[in-house]
């Protein structure tokens, strides 16, 4: 026991999968009420694995969420097979999509994403090849 | 530890442990254990719902007896404006309050007129706020504290506008302690409810010490006394005063909303569909949304478990009741505007979250009870039949890490202990038994 307790899951996520979005991002932030962590910052973990999780619904084909916590932080690993991100600075900035107009009308892909996890994570990274995936690295601090 | 108190009560001699209440209870506050159901206190949230699942009528709610209010000088009932959708249609407001003055009441009082005021209210709070969005209403008191329980973040989007009925019945001890002379607290302001958690809220409010109201008696047991004195009231005894049609269609999942100008709002009715919203909230997918009107009993107040006519009959009476009272509303805007500015409409204290008990307070402790909950959890059967007396498998889970039971309550963990420890002798007989 002492700093090294850590605790760790993993969540399939299935591109286009509607009916599940959001479920990943809901059992972390019990994980996290549990655990004791304050809620301003289960706040931001929900935030920011919420839209990474449907990041992956929307455009990608599938995805993994590894999420693990620790007394000092909360990493979410996201890492996806699909179309992956052409220009990542666009992408970045906000109100940029690439998302068609169905799933705008259902309220998804107003290109605030990206730009929203940075906003409430700590460390931030994201690397993607286009036809291959994307990948995200999400740090919080507790 | 803060003690919480609640609006209800399992009574041992009825309950016999059949488990309804503890699948229906959407905080997963109910336990059975040795065959008798119990409330986890911190986790409730007076939602009711377990009153009506209970198939032997052992979940009571405490309200308060008819005679209570003998002890003030001065009664007055100040009835949910739900109270009026409880009868047929040619029994006018006026007349249920006169019933009420009938059956014992010194005074009964409109509280739509404090309902519309306070609509007017929320409209002023709206157009003055500029911080994150949605803003919450404050006027189910289940859903104050389900947020205050499971979404402590989200504490500081509930409107802190206070209460129709709180404001109804400050007002109303105001007034009669002047006209009449009599100290504020020898004036009693006895609220009729359709539901618990309007109880709890007067008896241990979400926010402040102590409510404006003295004692809740349901609209279940005012029923029949106060449908008997209507039917004998003489017919135009008084002039008939007229009452608020903004403020009658609280009573109903919507009517805030629509007494509203904002653009963007919802209104959610039942526990499961607020939960969905909740979380959507908290996800931060519904930022731009202004405003929402989130109520624990389908179909609104008139859906309360202490209300005895049919929802869909109630909410057919609230918009024939509308109609007839008007939607423009009564009271001069500018007149609501001056008393907002002078705090009149305010929450006395701040609300706050009511956070559960973690794992541990130590989190390299929590963190270590999670890994075990989640092995506990990957070895029961996932089945959630429960039969050990916890809601679901997860929730038995934790159970175990915390102490509470022991893992052999699962039947289906019994059944293995069984087969190691017989495993022989089971052998053995089989092996006899075929030989036969």
């Amino acid at each position: 026991m002492g700093a090294e307790s850590v605790f760790q899951q993993e969540f399939m996520i299935l591109g286009g999968d509607f009916n599940n979005a959001g479920k990943a991002s809901s059992r972390i932030k019990e994980i996290l009420k549990k655990i004791g962590v304050d809620s301003s910052v289960i706040r931001r973990v929900a935030i920011a694995s919420y839209e990474a999780e449907m990041n992956v619904v929307v455009f990608a084909r599938r995805g993994a969420l590894k999420f693990s916590v620790t007394p000092k932080q909360i990493d979410i690993l996201v890492e996806d097979e699909g179309q992956g991100i052409e220009n990542i600075d666009l992408a970045m900035q906000e109100g940029y999509s690439t998302a068609p107009a169905e799933i705008r009308e259902m309220g998804f892909g107003a290109g605030m994403g990206l730009p929203n996890i940075k906003k409430n994570a700590d460390k931030f990274e994201i690397s993607s090849t286009v036809g291959k995936g994307t990948k995200l690295e999400i740090a919080i601090n507790t | 530890m803060e003690q919480y108190l609640h609006a209800i009560r399992i009574d041992q001699e009825r309950c016999q442990g059949r488990m309804a209440c503890m699948r229906k209870c959407v905080t997963e506050a109910i336990r059975v254990r040795g065959g008798k159901a119990r409330i986890i206190a911190e986790r409730c949230i007076d939602c009711g719902e377990c009153i009506t699942a209970c198939p032997n009528n052992a979940i009571i709610p405490l309200t308060d007896s008819f005679t209570d209010f003998s002890k003030f000088k001065y009664s007055i009932a100040i009835p949910s404006p739900s109270l009026f959708a409880q009868f047929d249609k040619d029994v006018t407001p006026d007349k249920i309050l006169a019933g009420l003055k009938e059956i014992g009441f010194d005074d009964a009082y409109d509280s739509s007129f404090a309902c519309e005021s306070v609509s007017l209210a929320i409209q002023e709070y709206l157009d003055n706020y500029h911080g994150p969005k949605p803003l919450i209403s404050s006027s189910c008191p289940t859903i104050v504290r389900l947020i205050q329980v499971k979404y402590p973040e989200l504490v500081d989007l509930v409107i802190p506008i206070e209460l129709p009925r709180e404001i109804a019945a400050r007002e109303v001890k105001i007034e009669k302690s002047k006209e009449l002379g009599l100290k504020r607290e020898e004036i009693g302001a006895i609220y009729l409810t359709p539901c618990p958690a309007k109880i709890l809220s007067i008896k241990q409010p979400a926010e402040k010490e102590k409510s404006q109201l003295d004692s809740a008696i349901s609209i279940v047991d005012i029923y029949s006394p106060l449908l008997s004195a209507i039917t004998s009231l003489k017919k135009e005894e008084e002039s008939p005063k007229k009452s608020c049609g903004i403020g009658m269609d609280w009573a109903t999942l919507g009517g805030v909303t629509r007494s509203l100008k904002a653009e963007d709002c919802l209104a959610v009715a039942g526990l499961s569909n607020a939960i969905k919203v909740l979380n959507d909230i908290e996800n931060g997918s519904l930022k731009d949304i202004e405003f929402v009107e989130c109520l624990s009993c389908s179909g609104g107040c008139i859906g309360g478990s202490l209300t005895v006519e049919n929802v869909y009959v109630s909410r057919s009476k609230v918009i024939k009741l509308v109609e007839l009272l008007g939607e423009t509303p009564q009271q001069d805007r500018d007149k609501i505007r001056q008393l907002y500015r002078k705090n009149y409409f305010f929450m006395e204290a701040k609300l706050l979250p009511r956070t559960l008990k973690p794992l541990d307070r130590d989190i390299s402790k929590a963190i270590e009870k999670m890994r075990e909950k989640q092995t506990i959890y990957e070895s029961l059967p996932k089945i959630d039949c429960g039969a050990c007396g916890s809601p679901n498998c997860m929730a038995f889970a934790e159970d175990v890490v915390r102490g509470e039971v022991e893992i052999d309550n699962c039947i289906f963990k019994l059944q293995e202990k069984l087969k190691e420890l017989t495993g022989d002798l089971l052998l053995e007989h089989n092996e006899k038994m075929r030989q036969v």
